[in-house]
């Protein structure tokens, strides 16, 4: 029994290890100093000529801050639509007859099949008519950014299924109490999901903050960049300076990384299996 | 008592939800079929209707047809893999050790992390003199061109691609086994099975679904791979790491040529449909309530 948790203890350290391993040696190539060969054979993990030099010389080159604003602002704001929206949407779907009801069911649901991929061309010609591009304005810009994200379907039917487990005398109290749908659905309903609406806005704010086709797709001005998009940029402004690019990339990842760490039972209890999109 | 609401009243909380899907699903899902048949090689103001010239042409393209064998190729580096291997840590991580939840937290942390970063911190090791190859050297291997050889440069992509999804597709596993009945293993004790005995007579066979899911999904993402490829390769060297999504990319945003673009995204979304709907109608019907 000793022995077997002892070989288990390995293997999960080695997994770890692997897991960890890219990062760990940006980490190790951002602090090594102008005086140490970053291709010296055999690699040295721990830097010899230890400096914090590359972090102060990146963060003066690149403006980290506007792209964390930037990524703050888009995730921020796509988190709220979608959380209003989602659950606006699901309520009905949940709770009430209608009209066309099995139609929009299925038609939220074939939004899941279609890839955004086979579809981001028309998406980009529609920003462009409705003028939501950066280069007419910073509120424009984040619209585009925001608005093809501010309602997802994964979002309708994680709500609509919180909805459907809350038993219906609920409601019917609230009808007797003079309620009407409006009150229902934010008195009632809502105060009654919140740790569903939490692990949406938990993963809504993940997926915008790393997204990275869309912005690349649609951001011309460094100004507007997000995150990811500035992150890559790094490659082109200091091409094969590999101190200031690890060191950039490292100072993009640790608000992610706190919010992971503060968060991460929510992400890797299992319970909400399937949340994150792969 | 739903007679109470009015008949407008469902409608009212649907407004911004259909509203935004039809701007940014419908309608460019539509545009997509049209744009598909549509020629714009007379300049982009003057489109012509040209039937099915685009796919013709799509079809005579050699770099499409490379790249899509390019991007089964990169399924079946990835999705066997994906599908495998996070069920063996999740069963070693389904345990009652000191500091699980730590080694929970480490392994899953890369799906967290944005895949530009991920893909910049690869490229890195697998810079020319860089540690990949130290290793390689240690074990006698001369040097690989990770990224610049057209034999390694999807493969390396594809490392990536499955290094990230480990976390991943491990929590889903174990969610799952979280919910095998105790009962079962201990049938197993007591007809003297070993560890090994025991996930493969009971473990295995009640994640079936749960792995057919994983297959489904795992695909799905993979035919979508982009990021990884912007960042390391930009599809070469000579279209070796291009696949489908890249390449629509490629078409549409760089040379313009929307009509061929629009014919590829359609070949695109087909695959991603009938791949969706299998697992929607087949592995998921509890997550939508069907």
């Amino acid at each position: 029994m000793k022995i077997k948790n002892i070989l288990s203890h390995i293997l999960l350290i080695s997994l770890s290890i692997l897991a960890l391993f890219p990062f760990l040696w940006l980490i190790s190539t951002s602090l090594k100093g102008g005086g140490e060969n970053i291709f010296a054979y055999p690699p040295k993990f721990i830097p010899t000529d230890f400096t914090f030099e590359n972090y102060v010389g990146v963060w003066g080159k690149v403006d980290f801050i506007r792209y964390f604003v930037n990524s703050f602002v888009v995730a921020g704001v796509t988190v709220i639509l979608n959380l209003i929206f989602s659950s606006m949407a699901a309520y009905p779907l949940a709770r009430m007859d209608f009209k066309g009801k099995k139609i929009l069911f299925f038609a939220v649901l074939a939004t899941i099949m279609i890839p955004f991929q086979a579809i981001m061309l028309p998406i980009y010609l529609i920003i462009l008519k409705l003028n939501l591009t950066d280069s007419s304005g910073v509120i424009n810009g984040y619209l585009g950014l925001i608005l093809p994200f501010a309602v997802s379907a994964f979002g309708i039917f994680l709500m609509r299924q919180a909805f459907l487990t809350i038993p219906r005398e609920l409601e019917e109290a609230a009808i007797v109490d003079g309620c009407n749908a409006f009150q229902i659905f934010t008195k009632v309903l809502l105060p009654m999901v919140k740790p569903t609406l939490a692990i949406l806005a938990i993963f809504t704010f993940i997926g915008s903050w790393s997204e990275f086709l869309w912005p690349s797709i649609v951001l011309t001005d460094e100004k507007m960049f997000t995150l990811p998009v500035g992150i890559n940029n790094l490659q082109g402004l200091f091409s094969s300076n590999w101190r200031y690019i690890a060191a950039g990339s490292i100072i993009s990842i640790i608000p992610i990384i706190v919010f992971f760490l503060s968060l991460q039972r929510y992400f890797v209890s299992g319970k909400n299996e399937g949340a994150v999109k792969g | 008592m739903y007679k109470f609401f009015g008949k407008y009243v469902p409608y009212l909380f649907l407004v911004p939800a259909i509203v935004l899907l039809a701007v940014f699903f419908f309608i460019p899902f539509f545009r997509t079929l049209g744009l598909s048949v549509t020629d714009y090689s007379n300049g982009l103001y003057s489109p012509e209707f040209c039937g099915l010239k685009n796919y013709l042409n799509v079809l005579k393209d050699p770099v499409f047809l490379k790249v899509l064998g390019n991007t089964f190729l990169f399924l079946i580096l990835v999705v066997p893999f994906l599908t495998i291997f996070p069920l063996f840590v999740a069963i070693l991580i389904n345990q009652k050790l000191r500091g699980i939840n730590i080694y929970k937290v480490l392994i899953y942390l890369p799906v967290v992390v944005s895949i530009v970063v991920c893909a910049i911190a690869f490229k890195w090791l697998y810079a020319q003199d860089g540690i990949l190859n130290y290793f390689l050297s240690l074990i006698g291997v001369s040097p690989v061109g990770w990224l610049t050889d057209t034999r390694f440069a999807l493969i390396s992509v594809a490392i990536v691609t499955a290094w990230k999804g480990v976390g991943y597709y491990m929590i889903i596993y174990l969610a799952a086994l979280m919910s095998v009945p105790k009962e079962l293993y201990e049938a197993c004790e007591i007809d003297g099975a070993n560890s090994f005995q025991k996930h493969m007579t009971v473990s295995i066979p009640h994640l079936m679904p749960v792995i057919a899911l994983v297959s489904t999904i795992s695909a799905i993402s993979a035919m979508k791979v982009f990021a990884e490829i912007y960042v390391m390769t930009k599809g070469g060297p000579l279209n070796s790491s291009k696949t489908i999504v890249y390449y629509i990319y490629e078409r549409a945003f760089e040379n313009l040529d929307l009509g061929m673009a629009s014919a590829m995204a359609v070949v695109l979304l087909l695959i991603v449909l009938v791949m969706s709907a299998v697992n929607i109608f087949c592995f998921e019907r509890d997550k939508y309530k069907l």
